[in-house]
């Protein structure tokens, strides 16, 4: 095993997260009562993901500066991980949403499937589900790398608008909709419970490096599969 | 089985650690009474087991993928 610091840090983190997320008081709301503690993991999903994408654009940049294959390998394999995420994110905040919105709002499932924030996620999903659709789809790997790099970069552009400006501009269930009283939870200090800041940090810290743990084994994997590859011919 | 042990001492050490809850009747309803029962920390237990297991299963690999590495 590669002993680096940051896996123990995750590991720590993440046992902090589920015990000070579990145990530690959150504020009392109607609706969300206990379900508030889902912002320690449903969220941190969602941020695990942005960080892996955005990690995966860098790389997809440094690729097209230098053409060094290896960069591709990285890009790929932290997008796979941040789509990993993504699709955790949607999973659990479907669980959330039966229990919450739907139930006790009296939210009809219809006002749900036209959240934008939901319609936001899936298109920025959809979108990286192209780039490995499009990576499928070459057998030359040099032009397989570098169209799918340029793909990768338009992929991330599109991210940030379709999950965060799109759905505060035109208003949504989730927190930091246009006129609603929740204010701007994910960038503003003031707009979350400093308790919930304590445990909500670490949490997506540690998630992420999770998820960067797992996507540096598949790359080791990948780099590995192609040294031999070129050991045999 | 050690992390079973670890599980454990976790238990104690949080069943001590915790001990007084407050009942109020216009709040709105929390798990309070779960928590009276000490009940909530099986399912941290079980979180934290899952949580270790996963860890041990990707360190595993990790270890396995040196291995490997080494090897070539």
């Amino acid at each position: 095993m590669h002993k680096s610091w940051w896996k123990i840090l995750s590991f720590i983190l993440l046992v902090y997260t589920i015990i000070a997320g579990f145990l530690l008081d959150v504020p009392h709301l109607f609706i969300l009562n206990e379900t508030i503690r889902n912002l320690y993991f449903h969220v941190c999903m969602w941020f695990g993901m942005m960080i892996l994408f955005g990690t995966s654009f860098y790389y997809s940049i440094k690729y097209l500066r230098g053409f060094d294959y290896r960069n591709d390998i990285f890009a790929r394999n932290f997008a796979s991980v941040g789509s990993l995420f993504g699709i955790l994110g949607y999973t659990t905040g479907m669980i959330w949403v039966s229990v919450t919105w739907v139930t006790d709002q009296g939210q009809s499932l219809g006002s749900v499937l036209k959240e934008p924030k939901l319609i936001g996620a899936a298109i920025a999903l959809l979108i990286y589900g192209a780039y490995f659709v499009l990576r499928g789809s070459f057998t030359d790997i040099d032009k397989r790398a570098r169209i799918s790099a340029v793909y990768n970069i338009f992929a991330f552009a599109m991210l940030f608008p379709s999950i965060w400006i799109i759905p505060r501009l035109v208003g949504s269930l989730h927190p930091g909709a246009p006129g609603s009283d929740s204010g701007n939870p994910a960038l503003d200090r003031n707009d979350m419970d400093s308790s919930m800041r304590m445990v909500f940090y670490p949490a997506v810290i540690g998630w992420t490096l999770l998820g960067v743990w797992i996507a540096t084994l598949k790359i080791r994997l990948e780099l590995f599969r192609d040294k031999k590859l070129i050991h045999d011919n | 089985m050690t992390t079973k042990l670890f599980t454990r001492l976790w238990l104690l050490a949080l069943a001590m650690i915790t001990s007084t809850v407050g009942f109020a009747q216009d709040k709105p309803e929390m798990a309070d009474l779960m928590r009276s029962n000490g009940k909530i920390y099986v399912v941290v237990a079980v979180c934290l087991t899952i949580l270790i297991g996963l860890f041990l299963y990707v360190m595993l690999v990790d270890r396995k993928m040196s291995k490997i590495e080494k090897d070539n």
